[in-house]
């Protein structure tokens, strides 16, 4: 490959994931922790497809669509979550919510 | 020339990528992070690109940055006014720690990258054009990986049922409603 060899992508996806839990640990807005989840999955993506560059081998690929498919779940399941607390009239801050019960 | 203007295209993308990642963790207004968030997979698409990943690009711009940002965007809008948070809780040394955490973790990261595999990532398989394409993951999802594209769909089945059980108003739910209307 003409260009930057795998290091140089395994260094961009190793600050993308610290940005992404700084985001997480940070940030008090549930969607804004969800929003920084998908960028600690997305650089474990650049990861894998990085390795598969290096190996040769599609299997890094293959699992990199497989974690798009299980983040797009995580999606739905915690936009649904989000919008279940804010019908409750609760406070849409994670540092606030404390019990589980609906 | 080609080689000069790989290595443009992709500092390009990087920087796009890491500026974007940190607006998306800045900004206070959430409809701004989203938006951020859809010039961060934009960028990581060409990184994809580069890397000779050309179907994980068009996924990530068509499932990411089109569906799943989409629905964030309603998300957001939904909740109006109710979604805009204050950058972060607590007393100040619980903001720092997570900076120093987050900071920690890169370094470790580097380092063990460093350790164990400093000399091998330097020299890469040579692979075929078709590295890659379409034809091939595809190929690959119904020969070799054919179980892992099966759970995947059943994955993505359960989270459609999640989130229509977790949508839909309960009855005790209605009743409060019509309590305190």
């Amino acid at each position: 490959m003409s260009g930057p060899d795998v290091s140089w992508y395994l260094i961009v996806s190793a600050i993308l994931f610290s940005i992404g839990t700084a985001g997480v640990l940070l940030r008090r807005s549930p969607l804004i922790v969800l929003l920084s989840l998908e960028i600690m999955l997305n650089s474990a993506n650049l990861a894998l497809i990085a390795f598969a560059r290096l190996h040769g081998g599609h299997d890094g690929q293959i699992f990199a669509l497989a974690v798009m498919a299980v983040a797009a779940s995580e999606v739905v399941v915690g936009l649904g979550l989000i919008v279940a607390i804010a019908r409750k009239r609760l406070d849409l801050d994670v540092d606030r919510l404390r019990v589980l019960r609906g | 020339m080609g080689d000069v203007l790989v290595w443009a295209i992709w500092f390009l993308a990087a920087a796009g990528c890491l500026g974007s990642g940190v607006a998306v963790i800045t900004f206070t207004n959430p409809f701004f992070s989203a938006l951020a968030l859809i010039g961060n997979l934009g960028s990581l698409a060409v990184l994809f690109l580069l890397a000779s990943a050309e179907f994980l690009a068009a996924a990530q711009v068509l499932v990411y940055a089109g569906a799943v940002m989409v629905m964030f965007l309603f998300v957001i809008a939904y909740l109006g006014d109710r979604s805009a948070a204050a950058l972060a809780g607590g007393p100040s040394w619980i903001s720092l720690a997570a900076i120093v955490a987050a900071a920690a973790l890169l370094v470790e990261v580097i380092v063990v990258i460093g350790l164990k595999a400093g000399d091998g990532l330097a020299d890469e398989a040579t692979v075929e054009r078709s590295f890659g394409s379409p034809e091939e993951i595809g190929r690959l999802f119904l020969t070799d990986h054919l179980l892992a594209f099966e759970i995947t769909s059943i994955v993505l089945l359960i989270a459609a049922v999640g989130g229509v059980v977790l949508g839909t108003r309960s009855r005790a739910e209605d009743e409060e409603e019509g309590r305190y209307a």
